[in-house]
């Protein structure tokens, strides 16, 4: 069996394998889309460390074979800053998921995209509190059951790629989990975007969206989101009320400007008597 | 040829559904660990790939001959 192996294997830590995933998650099938990518980027897997937080998604990070951080609940892009501004060389992505990203770590996450640090942010949006116990996420569609909404839920949800392209991240993407190649692409985008590179992929939750909404098998979930996708071409022309429930897929924004860590680097440069390439004083250097 | 991982696999249909030219059926019966494993139908396939991508457990490895 050993010599016929998935085409992704060589990335992930084996001994750890079959996942902790439940039949038919989304974050399996964003974890394949993340070694496309990588396979398709000039970006080298060696040079590259993955961060997260807590929830189910965040448990990508364990199964790869590079240097990876999981970390206190929402704070992973925090965590990240800190690695990319301490080691500007090295690729770093987070993959974070929606109650991580948006309502634990919310703060961070539009300071992130403020400051445009160079990441790459993948945020495994699966529309509720998964590892937990099925919780509103401030995601959950409106009329949505939880176990904390058995009457549906009554608040509008995020649209977490509009946050992100309104708090200035330089791309935004946003796609599902029935199209791998799209998220491929994107995440590969992403990668070699110099600054905060957002990639949302609304995935699905058999066990507990598809339990509490009556879309149970992985297959019918599916389904579920492919009927409820629509373009950002399409969406141009739609009213408010056509538009409520539907997943708007796209490049949200592709518009790159100056980067958080080149920025600093350039004030240093400017003010301080350290050389950043020798990091040594030029008060010392022999002439 | 199409191998499928028996150990990984959890049952969940996606690369049933997920096939263009149908080529894999469930199983009628349960393996040791309970779960009807995809039955490829080599012939029709036509190697898009799809079924890599789109598995969650990383059970599926198409390769040429």
């Amino acid at each position: 069996m050993a010599d016929h192996e998935h085409k992704f294997m060589k990335y992930l830590r084996k001994e750890r394998l079959p996942h902790i995933f439940c039949p038919g998650c989304g974050d399996g099938i964003v974890l394949n889309t993340i070694f496309n990518a990588i396979e398709m980027s000039e970006v080298d897997f060696e040079n590259i460390s993955m961060v997260s937080g807590i929830g189910c998604s965040s448990r990508i990070p364990g199964y790869v074979k590079c240097d990876s951080l999981h970390t206190t609940h929402g704070r992973a892009l925090a965590f990240a800053t800190g690695l990319k501004t301490a080691n500007p060389k090295q690729d770093v992505i987070v993959v974070t998921g929606d109650g991580d990203a948006t309502s634990i770590g919310g703060n961070h996450l539009i300071h992130a995209a403020r400051r445009n640090i160079d990441l790459t942010v993948i945020c495994i949006n699966n529309d509720i509190y998964g590892m937990t116990g099925g919780q509103i996420s401030p995601t959950s569609p409106q009329g949505s059951y939880a176990t904390t909404a058995p009457y549906g839920s009554t608040d509008k949800p995020f649209n977490i790629a509009e946050v992100a392209k309104a708090a200035g991240a330089t791309y935004v993407a946003k796609y599902t989990t029935a199209q791998p190649i799209q998220v491929s692409q994107a995440i590969k985008a992403g990668l070699e975007n110099k600054g905060f590179s957002f990639i949302e992929v609304v995935a699905q939750c058999p066990t507990y969206y598809g339990r509490k909404n009556k879309i149970r098998s992985p297959v019918e979930m599916i389904h579920w989101l492919k009927d409820n996708t629509i373009s950002l071409e399409q969406a141009k022309d739609m009213t408010e009320e056509e538009l409520e429930g539907k997943i708007i897929t796209g490049v949200y924004i592709n518009k790159p400007r100056k980067e958080f860590v080149e920025a600093l680097e350039d004030i240093s440069t400017k003010i301080s008597d350290i050389d950043p390439d020798t990091n040594i004083n030029r008060a010392y250097r022999s002439e | 040829m199409i191998y499928i991982n028996e150990d990984l696999c959890k049952g969940c249909f996606i690369c049933v559904d997920c096939c263009p030219m149908d080529v894999y059926t469930p199983s009628k019966e349960l393996n040791q660990k309970g779960v009807h494993l995809p039955i490829p139908e080599v012939d029709k396939c036509i190697k898009c790939q799809l079924c890599t991508l789109m598995c969650p457990d990383q059970v599926i490895s198409i390769e040429d001959d």
